[in-house]
């Protein structure tokens, strides 16, 4: 009797197992559809990343955009990511799989300073 | 047409300071570089942008040698929409000196985005230059995209691997050092280890009466760190130099002109031969500085003409009235 009880609460659990990681798999689509949606834009403009500082979730894109009349550059100071030179009008994108913060600076004006959280 | 080279309005019909008779073209605030005269070890500067005010018995001396600066080729924004006109300009100035300067210093910024049809197109202008020889260092926007790759093969074959060199001229010692490399997050300017020990090296065993000049791209003295106008070891240069009884420290990156003495050490800065930019603090950043000439650039049909008011004699450069 103890065992068939055993046997039948361990298949149970098995079953809500199986069940729980087809839930999990549905909300992960669900989410990675969700983030792949998310972007943000910052703005480069009067020797200024505007804003400075952003928070962004895990697989968001950030796109940096020049508007100022001299060419900056975007570079992660842990050498994460680099853009090439961007003159006015010029963008640069970046794909932020990983938590964690992101500082970076322009390598042509290295005083302009900003950073990505990304969460 | 009268020529009018002073800085007097004839008329002023619109009453904005501006003489649209005569034909007024201004590059004073751009400048066009700094005659240097080495006269008894001692250099002095003139700015090329007050012709009149030049006296050429005052310009004698063993050496002499033009300063030039920012050049930006390939910029094109409404601060100057044609920056080749206004270096050749400066070289019209220069091929116009009674006595041609034995060689150029171009203290970096040479093309804007580091393109090689804008060094190119430098080097085409400057060909026409009365001085034969020009010696460079590069600026931040000399060194994109390649670590200066480019820059070292075209301008700096015969330097070291960083790109600093120095030369003799008359018994002047030349160095050309290297600030724009390596910047770092929040940084000014550097010159680095590397550099700095060569530098130790190489006016180690020089008379201390020998004149020194040292060309770097950014200031070598903090003008303004706020706006990353400095260099943060520029202290254990100066340190190797203190010996010397004449040091002269020649710039650009800023734009305009500023001078410091600090000792026996003299410091200058140079115009761009592009466009100005603000005074330090003088505006929220130190980027190209447009001045009041848009009015007379249409009615005058000119493409790049600029007008200051107050500024010293006018330069005129050549025209075509519309």
């Amino acid at each position: 009797m103890r065992r068939s009880v055993l046997l039948a609460s361990l298949l149970v659990m098995a079953v809500m197992a199986l069940g729980g990681i087809g839930r999990e798999h549905k909300s992960f689509v669900a989410s990675a559809q969700e983030k792949a949606a998310s972007t943000a834009e910052v703005k480069i403009d009067n020797f200024v990343f505007g804003p400075a500082a952003i928070i962004v979730p895990v697989g968001a894109t950030v796109t940096w955009i020049n508007r100022d009349d001299i060419p900056h550059t975007v570079v992660s100071t842990e050498k994460v990511f680099k853009s090439k030179v961007l003159d006015t009008d010029e963008k640069f994108s970046y794909t932020f799989t990983k938590a964690g913060e992101y500082p970076y600076f322009c390598s042509i004006h290295p005083k302009m300073t900003g950073k990505v959280v990304v969460q | 047409m009268a020529r009018n080279t002073k800085d007097e309005i004839l008329h002023d019909h619109n009453h904005d300071g501006i003489d649209r008779r005569g034909f007024l073209k201004c590059m004073a605030w751009a400048g066009t570089g700094a005659l240097c005269v080495i006269e008894g070890g001692v250099l002095k500067s003139y700015s090329m942008s007050r012709p009149l005010e030049m006296n050429p018995r005052d310009m004698k001396g063993e050496l002499s040698f033009v300063q030039i600066s920012d050049s930006h080729m390939g910029f094109n924004k409404p601060a100057n929409t044609d920056v080749a006109a206004t270096l050749q300009a400066a070289v019209n100035k220069i091929n116009a000196l009674s006595r041609p300067p034995e060689f150029l210093l171009h203290t970096g910024d040479i093309s804007h985005l580091s393109k090689p049809e804008e060094f190119d197109a430098v080097e085409q202008i400057l060909k026409s230059a009365s001085a034969k020889d020009v010696f460079y260092v590069p600026g931040e926007h000399d060194v994109l995209n390649d670590d200066g790759k480019q820059y070292h093969e075209r301008f700096a074959k015969g330097a070291q691997e960083g790109g600093w060199y120095s030369f003799e001229k008359k018994g002047v010692h030349f160095v050309g050092l290297v600030n724009v490399m390596n910047l770092k997050a929040g940084g000014l300017g550097t010159l680095g280890h590397e550099q700095l020990e060569w530098l130790e090296k190489d006016v180690k065993h020089l008379k201390s009466s020998t004149p020194i000049v040292v060309f770097a791209h950014i200031p070598l003295w903090a003008v303004y760190p706020e706006w990353g106008w400095g260099t943060e070891d520029s202290a254990e240069a100066l340190a190797y130099l203190k010996k010397f009884g004449s040091v002269t420290v020649l710039n650009g990156h800023i734009h305009q002109i500023m001078q410091k003495v600090e000792g026996n050490v003299t410091f200058h800065t140079a115009c761009s031969t592009a466009f100005p930019q603000p005074k330090p603090g003088e505006a929220p950043s130190p980027g190209p500085m447009k001045v009041p000439a848009e009015q007379l650039r249409s009615v005058l049909g000119i493409s790049d003409v600029n007008y200051v008011s107050g500024q010293h004699a006018l330069a005129v450069v050549d025209s075509t009235l519309a």
